[in-house]
């Protein structure tokens, strides 16, 4: 086979000698074969293959052949030189695999070097589970709401039928602001929400409206004088407490899974008659064995949130026509929903700031 | 409320004897008396607990100065022998042959306590005679309890006999449901639970008089609609309350005090009506309810001087008021340990003067709780009645023949509604039948016309104004769980308004750059604006202030969230973690000077100018982006170094976010609080300007406790979301080769690059595609006080092929635009 290539002599090669083409065309297959690098293999193409190898020049010579002579000394010529290159052409493609291959391994790296030059952002679970919650329901058609949050006493009270010396006001610890006269407060639901909706558009209404609320709750692991809320509306002519119902189970089944449905319990809410507490199936147990379970301790239900009926009083004082249309209204508590679906145990970790916290949550819950 | 099951059993008797506590609390629950716990008293004890009869004692003097009695007990065969007990007892209040419960070797009293024979005082006392406190069956602890001679027989349970054990309901009680705050009520609910017959303990002939009890002048029939008392004299102070009643009050979660003051709690939490009794004897003159006057005060039982207010309802006679209306008694006429002759009070109040009384003198109490949520106001008379009975029962002496009773319960009106409508309202299938029958179960007359109702509520029932309060009552006793669930009909709604999306995006987009996104709270005080720098002058130190703020230190509303953010990144820093980015999302407070907000009627919508009014007396309550970023940006590795966050790290944060909602943004330099003089930019889109972005001032960041070299952006994101593009025009492009011109200029030291940048974008006219700068250079070969810039350019014609001619002459035009404007001169 090949052996290290030797500087090649070139000698004369005379196209009618059969032996001397032969000859010429083995020096060039051994050379081939002997070419261990690109670069030797180019000095062999140069040698064998060249304008000046014997091979091309005997080529050349037989234009000069008596006529009779030409064809056959043509073919012998040719097919040498066809020979020799498709050596050529096969040697340059082993060469290339082999140098490739080298290559590959020589450029390997350890791929289990760290990469992360920059760590990763995230939002906080608040803001992500409160558009989760306004898409359940904008996959039911309805709207997102919104209104301000240091709102007019007339909107968070009066108007949702809570009389200034109703007691009800005494329930939710308001947050006034100065002057004090000027009637103007920190929401402490988002109801007010409600209300402005229903000044502003004409049924049907089906809207949401996730957002910050404000009481004078102590800061605890369990109590935040800012907290979050979602409410819900819808004002149509023939809605029932039945759509209430069918619209929770849905909400309910949407967070915390198939199968969680709700309870409703009477209660009291000066915006809604009736009114009902709602509680959850508790998605941990279900219900079974609920002694052991310590997300319901032993009830088998979580509380949830409340609803019930717009209160008429409240339609009539916000424009909608009583006689006509009926509404229902809910409103659960946003921090809540979130510490219970992710067992978040301590309240204040929502407000901290801590990086920890909203980066376990990613920027998608 | 707190009731015990033995006295709802014994309110209703027909309860099934089969119903469990747990049961009974789950259906009244579903009635709307929410269950708040199940408490077991007595159920922590454990026997041998027996009737023992004391057949022997000795008083034996201690050396501590203490006497125990050495007794011997016959406590039957309880204890396996028959043999009489030896047990130390240190109390005296009990003679030979009484009866007395005695807790045996191997029972157990509250509190986990086991009880074995041990040596004391000389003696082996084996086990212990009881107290009331021992027992958990009150504070009395002074004497042990003695058993009525009819007790039982030595060695029977005394668990019975006390009784011992029971079981006691706690609810919570909904604002509207204020006659549940009393057996009578919880009894009603109960035998409504259970179908089973109520007799009302109200049901009891009223006495009348023509002569009065005491006399009384209401000059306010709308404070005080009703008066009524009963006196009685010849009462012995010194008896004992019964023990069932001292048990009830105890259960109930009230202290039993005397049998004068047990009464009236008693009747209050049989009846739901408040009763005050007053020691007749110290009243001077006519009782006369009124106002307070201008000036007035008044001691309260519990020793408090109260300056009153002219709303305050009194109760007065010649020396001035003594008793705040419905909430609390005076000092000066309260029962006490010598009060023989007693005047029984028993009134109905105006619900809403009792609130704002109680509230202005912030003091709840069991009657106050009652009067401000609504009592029935045709049984006072009745009460007072029940409450002079039980006291001459228990306490001798007579009840006179007078009655007081002034004024009258308030007619009730009755309301009308359609039959149909609680199966309209709830969806569930209601016959009218079962309205009607409902609402008679819970008290309401009913006239029938047709489909149509004509229902009077029950005088207990003063929340019941409205049809829809009908249909929750007939609601709640179908049952809640009746209610079928169904998805309202098709809504059609559009989606989130695009600034709602484009909200979404920012928040994504800043968590896409590293950011994580922190919730704070927008209170702030003075020291947090003092931290930021920020001059007297700055607008932001306008804050609205909380009336009622929780913590002095902040009492306001923030105006802008790098405080927050501030404290976030110094909280992490501390917890170990310097190297941040974060942001948050949230309105800040603006107040203008404005007028009070309007409070309208409720009984039509206010004018679209009235609420127009409304919204212009709130502060403005722009949406802002806060971010902070401090630290190292990108960590150093295997990789090279890593990078600090600077300035530019701040403004490209905005850029960033300004992109993704489609605007352009422009910056140029600035000075502004909290940021450092030199390293802040302002951040505008067109003319106006939306914010600000850069370093920190380094005395901000000692002040906050943040890393040096802390940046920071502040965006008014509701103004940067009205410049948002609704709509973007697709790009048409030209596919003719680049042509490519670098130039470098040089400039002094304080011209901006986004001015040359503007004078060369300017000058290289309609082809330039593209202009960025690639290199900043200062240094000897550019001479002190200049810089040089050296810029891309790119440019492209639409048609066709430009010339290296073209290309050149473009640059050189822009060259010269820069060279007149800012006197660069090209390197
Ligand atoms: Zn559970």
């Amino acid at each position: 086979m090949s052996g290290p290539n030797t500087s090649f002599d070139p000698v004369e090669v005379t196209p009618l000698r059969a032996d001397q083409v032969e000859e010429m065309r083995e020096q060039a297959f051994a050379a081939i074969a002997g070419a261990t690098d690109l670069a030797e293999l180019k000095q062999v193409r140069l040698d064998h293959a060249g304008d000046r190898s014997p091979l091309a020049l005997a080529n050349r010579e037989i234009g000069a052949l008596p006529p009779q002579a030409r064809k056959e000394a043509g073919q012998r010529v040719g097919q040498a030189r066809g020979a020799v290159q498709e050596a050529l052409v096969a040697r340059q493609a082993e060469l290339e695999a082999q140098h490739e291959e080298r290559m590959l391994v020589e450029e390997a790296v350890d791929v289990t070097l760290p990469t992360t030059r920059r760590r990763a952002g995230s939002r906080h679970p608040l803001t992500t589970l409160s558009e989760d919650i306004a898409d359940v329901f904008i996959a039911l058609g309805w709207e997102v709401a919104e209104g301000p949050v240091v709102e007019a006493e007339w909107l968070n009270f009066d108007a949702l039928n809570l009389g200034p010396d109703h007691p009800a006001r005494t329930m939710q610890d308001t947050l006034w602001t100065e002057p004090a006269d000027h009637h103007v407060v920190l929401r402490t639901h988002t109801s007010p929400v409600q209300a402005r909706t229903m000044l502003t558009r004409k049924p049907p209404i089906h809207v949401v409206c996730p957002g910050r609320v404000y009481r004078t709750d102590p800061y605890d692991a369990t109590h935040s004088p800012m907290f979050h809320q979602v409410e819900g509306l819808v004002v149509d002519e023939g809605i029932t407490m039945a759509h209430l119902k069918g619209t929770l189970d849905h909400f309910a089944a949407a967070m915390f899974g198939d199968g969680i449905t709700t309870r409703f319990r009477p209660s009291y809410f000066p915006f809604t008659e009736p009114s009902a507490e709602v509680d959850l199936i508790c998605w941990i147990c279900r219900g079974v064995n609920s002694e052991e379970c310590r997300t319901c301790r032993g009830e088998g239900w979580v509380e949830w949130g409340g609803c019930g009926v717009v209160n008429p009083r409240v339609l009539i004082a916000c424009g909608v026509d009583a006689e006509r249309f009926t509404g229902f209204a809910f409103g659960m508590g946003i921090d809540r929903t979130l510490m219970m679906r992710y067992a978040v145990a301590d309240l204040r970790d929502l407000f901290e700031g801590d990086v920890r916290f909203s980066s376990a949550f990613g920027t998608e819950l | 409320m707190r009731a015990a099951v033995s006295w709802i059993r014994a309110v209703v008797p027909g309860l099934p004897a089969d119903v469990t506590t747990a049961q009974l609390a789950d259906r009244l629950t579903a009635l709307g008396l929410k269950l708040e716990a199940i408490e077991r008293p007595g159920h922590d004890i454990t026997g041998p607990l027996v009737v023992g009869r004391v057949l022997s004692f000795e008083d034996e003097p201690q050396k501590n100065g203490k006497t125990i009695r050495w007794c011997s007990v016959d406590v039957g065969a309880a204890n396996g022998t028959g043999e009489p007990q030896g047990i130390v007892c240190g109390a005296h209040n009990f003679a030979v042959g009484d009866l007395v419960p005695v807790i045996l070797p191997g029972g157990v009293l509250p509190g986990n306590f086991e009880i074995a024979a041990r040596k004391t005082y000389g003696h082996v006392s084996a086990g212990m005679i009881c107290s009331a406190r021992e027992l958990g069956l009150g504070d009395d602890h002074a004497g042990i309890i003695v058993l009525p001679p009819d007790a039982g027989a030595p060695g029977d349970d005394v668990f019975d006999v006390l009784p011992l054990r029971d079981e006691v309901i706690e609810f919570e009680i909904n604002p509207d449901r204020a006659y549940a705050l009393s057996l009578r009520g919880v009894g009603r609910e109960a035998a409504l639970a259970y179908g089973v017959p109520f007799t009302d303990p109200a049901d009891r002939p009223a006495p009348s008089s023509p002569s009065a009890a005491y006399p009384v002048e209401v000059e306010d029939p709308v404070g005080c609609p009703v008066f009524t008392g009963r006196s009685v004299t010849g009462f012995d102070p010194s008896a004992p309350t019964p023990d069932w009643m001292a048990r009830r009050i105890q259960l109930s979660g009230m202290r039993p005090i005397s049998l004068a003051v047990d009464v009236t709690n008693y009747v209050m939490l049989e009846l739901g009506q408040p009763i005050h009794g007053f020691d007749r004897d110290k009243l001077a003159g006519p009782i006369v309810v009124r106002r307070a006057r201008e000036g007035e005060r008044l001691r309260t039982l519990d020793g408090v001087d109260r300056n009153l207010s002219v709303e305050d309802l009194l109760i007065t006679d010649d020396s001035g008021p003594i008793g705040l209306a419905g909430v609390m008694g005076g000092e000066t006429t309260e029962l006490c340990e010598t009060t023989t002759n007693i005047f029984i009070e028993a009134a109905h109040w105006d619900p809403v003067a009792i609130f704002r009384t109680e509230r202005r003198h912030k003091l709840p109490s069991e009657a106050s709780k009652r009067f401000e949520r609504g009592t029935d106001p045709t049984i006072p008379l009745i009460a007072a009645d029940r409450v002079a009975e039980l006291l001459t029962t228990y306490g001798g002496g007579t009840v006179e023949d007078g009655v007081t009773s002034v004024g009258a319960a308030p007619a009730r009106t009755a309301i009308l509604i359609d039959a149909e409508l609680p199966a309209r309202v709830t969806g569930m299938d209601i016959p009218a039948a079962t309205t009607v029958d409902n609402l008679r179960a819970v008290g309401c007359s009913v006239v029938e016309d047709g489909s149509s109702l004509s229902v009077t509520p029950p005088p207990w029932r003063g929340d019941i104004t409205d049809p829809f309060d009908l249909v929750e009552e007939v609601a709640r006793i179908v049952g809640y769980a009746n209610v079928p669930s169904v998805l309202p009909p098709a809504a059609h709604g559009r989606g989130l308004t695009r600034s709602q999306r484009l909200r979404r995006r920012i928040g994504r987009t800043l968590a896409g750059e590293g950011y994580v996104e922190i919730v704070s709270f927008p209170f702030i005080g003075t020291k947090d604006l003092d931290a930021l720098g920020l001059e007297d002058s700055d607008p932001r130190r306008t804050v609205l202030r909380l009336a009622n703020a929780l913590s002095s230190e902040e009492p306001s509303m923030t105006t802008t969230l790098l405080p927050g953010l501030l404290k976030a990144a110094s909280r992490n820093a501390g917890r170990g973690a310097s190297d941040l980015a974060l942001f948050e999302t949230a309105t800040v407070t603006l107040p203008r000077a404005t007028g009070p907000a309007p409070i309208f009627g409720v009984d039509q919508r206010p004018s679209d100018a009235q609420l127009d009014e409304l919204d212009k007396a709130l502060p403005a309550q722009p949406l802002h982006l806060g971010l902070v970023v401090a630290g190292e940006r990108e960590r150093p590795g295997w990789w090279g170094e890593g990078r600090a966050a600077t300035w530019a790290d701040a403004v490209e944060a905005v850029r960033r976010v300004a992109e993704s909602v489609g605007v352009e943004v422009t910056v140029r330099a600035a000075a502004r609080a909290p940021w450092h003089p030199g390293r802040c930019a302002e951040v505008m889109v067109g003319d106006a300007v939306l914010g600000h972005a850069g370093e920190l001032h380094p005395r901000v960041c000692t002040a906050y406790g943040v890393p040096g070299r802390t940046a920071a952006a502040e965006l008014d994101l509701s103004r940067l979301l009205e410049h948002a593009a609704a709509m973007v025009e697709a790009p048409g492009f030209s596919n003719f080769p680049l042509a490519k011109e670098d130039v470098a200029l040089v400039v002094d030291a304080s011209v901006s690059v986004a001015d040359v940048e503007a004078a060369l974008r300017e000058g290289a006219g309609e082809y330039l595609e593209s202009i960025r700068l690639f290199d900043v250079y200062t240094g000897p070969q550019v001479g002190e006080g200049k810089k040089s810039l050296a810029f891309a350019l790119r440019f492209r014609a639409p048609d066709r092929t430009l010339t290296e001619e073209e290309a050149g002459a473009a640059r050189d035009v822009a060259v010269r635009l820069a060279a007149e404007r800012l006197g660069a001169v090209q390197r």
